[in-house]
């Protein structure tokens, strides 16, 4: 396989690390702490025990027989990530950059949170390997996703309201650097997806790549084949690079579905690489949504866990050299997603992963029957829950 | 010879360098603001670009961002304010922006026409010089000095790095954090300071918390130049109709604390 980043973290010249000089050494630091546990027996043994016995790893890879036969075409599965403790795929990734943080001599671990289940899956890892955690939250999302505010409060975590900008994920990661910035010596910053600058791209991409992992194993278990195509959901994009990852080099197509909000002609929305242009962002060079001037544009999306304006610079390679496709799906397409499933299969879905979801539909009845989709389903939609229904009463 | 380190190379206290951010309150009110910090005693002034994540600056810069952002500054505006500013005054302008409204403007066309415009400098707050290699490159072909930042983490080998590839002079952050007031400054400030020198030689400004007179009588003696942005950004905040005299009485007073 392809070794990127390369040793400037950079995917084909996506990536990078436009910080300021006082984040440098940490950077430094914590690439070479990441180094040497991904080479450390001991590490990757106590990780490979927690995904089991704590996050209920492997998890299935689950045939959705009613979506097949409602659709009609392909044969669809979905990879259960919603079947994580906590809920979703997040806690892949904070199992280990929590456990690194420990090893690395940190006492205390500060994250990012925009639909809250980084931040629950951070608060979660930092209860259970002890160590001091605060998460900063738009406040928007707060007022959105209201139970897993308070699901981190029960975790031991303060939440800190962000009231800047949008009020969203993009200004909780602002707030966060601001944090790192000034207890840069003590803290750990836990990044929560495939963004940031060198080398997180590369750890929550190792991290969550446990997803794709399993999956080529699963499938090649119950249907000796690959599939012909996998789909996830990108915001900053973790669960995607999780599952596309061990696919690299396969004959595989991979698909990625943005949040397309209102649709991409009205501006509201959050596709970054379906819409965007190259431009730096939290530490990275990678597609982003900007204005004429290089002001970051605010997003829209149904679900808060996409509503953000750029996506991790891995994605931006796999566009540019085709290797995947980024498709948007809009709130009410992804809505539908979330009831069919919830309908036919008895799973409700996270908002997230019901945009991969929507995108399906338009897919898999198209396709003959004897090809495979793969859908990563990367949370459940508790949620969502308080949210779909007041969108369903004002409709 | 470039005017920012014709100005290093003249001084005979440390040089005064305020900070606003261009556009704030309004682009018109920022031209009588380089008059005031001018007259007030400035000897460079830092021009900041407004960006709308701005992940090093604390609220006081963020809100002039907004301020700015909503009356419609620009990079492009501001460059072209410059050179307005360039038939009046000979004062060494440096511009200090986030790096994407550079990247997205073009980095050659930019460093094309902050040259045609007069500027003098350049300060990328998120760009090290790691990633700074092909701006510094176009800086040194059309004289503009290209200042990188050196923090209290950046060990030795970092500060001969950043010292070699920063020209005019190098901006020492005082403090872990992001930009603000602060009561006093840091307690082992001075004793970096002194290590820094030993591995830099070109000159250095302190910036980042320095807020009052007593902050610069504490550096006078070892650094050559004083960077001041929030402390006067929170006056123009406060006076948004006629911030333009006492920003001029607050710099001037300053002024007074680098002569002794």
């Amino acid at each position: 396989m392809q070794r990127l980043p390369d040793k400037k973290g950079r995917f084909n010249g996506f990536g990078g690390r436009f910080v300021p000089e006082t984040l440098m050494s940490a950077l430094i630091e914590l690439e070479e702490a990441y180094i040497s546990a991904k080479k450390d027996k001991s590490f990757q043994k106590e990780l490979k025990s927690l995904l089991s016995s704590y996050a209920g790893r492997p998890t299935p890879l689950y045939f959705a027989k009613n979506l097949t036969k409602r659709l009609g075409g392909a044969k669809i599965y979905l990879k259960r990530e919603d079947l994580c403790h906590t809920g979703a795929h997040k806690i892949n990734n904070t199992l280990g950059q929590v456990l690194l943080a420990k090893m690395m001599g940190k006492k205390r671990v500060i994250a990012e949170t925009g639909a809250g289940q980084h931040g629950v899956a951070t608060a979660t890892a930092c209860a259970m390997l002890g160590l001091q955690c605060e998460v900063y939250m738009g406040e928007e999302d707060i007022e959105r996703q209201r139970l897993n505010v308070f699901r981190m409060k029960l975790l031991g975590t303060c939440v800190h309201p962000v009231s800047s900008g949008s009020k969203t994920l993009k200004d909780a990661i602002n707030e966060a650097l601001r944090d790192w910035v000034t207890n840069v010596g003590t803290t750990y910053y836990a990044i929560g997806s495939v963004v940031g600058p060198h080398p997180y791209p590369m750890i929550v991409r190792d991290f969550q790549s446990v997803i794709g992992k399993e999956t080529k194993m699963q499938i090649l278990k119950q249907e000796k084949k690959l599939p012909n195509y996998l789909i996830a959901c990108v915001g900053g994009g973790s669960n995607a690079i999780g599952l596309f990852y061990p696919f690299y080099n396969l004959p595989v197509k991979l698909i990625g579905v943005e949040a397309g909000g209102k649709g991409i002609g009205t501006g509201k929305h959050a596709a970054s690489l379906s819409a965007g242009e190259k431009g730096i962002l939290h530490g990275s060079l990678s597609y982003i949504l900007q204005d004429e001037n290089g002001q970051i544009k605010t997003t829209h999306s149904i679900s808060a866990g996409l509503d953000y304006p750029g996506v991790g610079p891995e994605h931006s390679f796999y566009k540019e050299e085709k290797r995947a496709e980024y498709v948007a799906i809009t709130d009410k397409e992804a809505l539908d997603g979330f009831l069919l499933l919830s309908e036919h299969e008895g799973i409700i879905p996270a908002l997230e992963p019901s945009h991969a979801i929507a995108y399906c539909t338009k897919l898999a009845s198209r396709l003959p029957k004897d090809n495979i989709i793969i859908i990563c389903l990367s949370g459940r939609g508790d949620k969502d829950v308080a949210e779909v229904s007041k969108v369903m009463q004002n409709e | 010879m470039n005017r920012i380190e014709e100005a290093f190379r003249n001084k005979k206290r440390p040089l005064l360098i305020p900070y606003i951010t261009g556009g704030d309150p309004s682009l018109d009110k920022t031209e009588g603001l380089i008059f005031a910090l001018e007259e007030g005693g400035a000897d460079i002034i830092e021009l900041g670009i407004p960006f709308s994540d701005p992940i090093a600056d604390g609220p006081i810069i963020q809100e002039a961002c907004n301020r700015a952002l909503k009356k419609g500054a620009s990079l492009k505006k501001i460059i072209e304010l410059v050179g307005r500013m360039r038939k009046k005054t000979k004062v060494p302008i440096v511009l200090l922006s986030y790096y994407n409204p550079i990247y997205k403007y073009g980095i050659s066309s930019f460093i094309e026409d902050a040259e045609k415009n007069g500027v003098d400098g350049l300060i990328v707050a998120d760009l090290p010089p790691e990633e700074g290699e092909e701006l510094r490159k176009l800086c040194v072909k059309k004289g503009i000095c290209l200042i990188f930042l050196l923090a209290p983490t950046s060990p030795p080998s970092r500060i001969k790095l950043i010292s070699n590839k920063s020209s005019g002079f190098v901006y020492y952050v005082s403090l872990l954090g992001i930009t603000g007031i602060r009561e006093k400054l840091r307690d082992r400030l001075i004793d970096d300071l002194v290590m820094v020198r030993k591995f830099c030689p070109k000159p250095i400004a302190l910036g980042f918390g320095i807020s009052k007179p007593e902050h610069v009588k504490e550096v006078l003696n070892i650094v050559d130049g004083v960077i001041i942005g929030s402390a006067i950004v929170d006056i123009i905040a406060k006076n948004q109709e006629n911030p333009e005299e006492k920003v001029k009485l607050f710099v001037n007073e300053i002024k007074k604390a680098c002569k002794k």
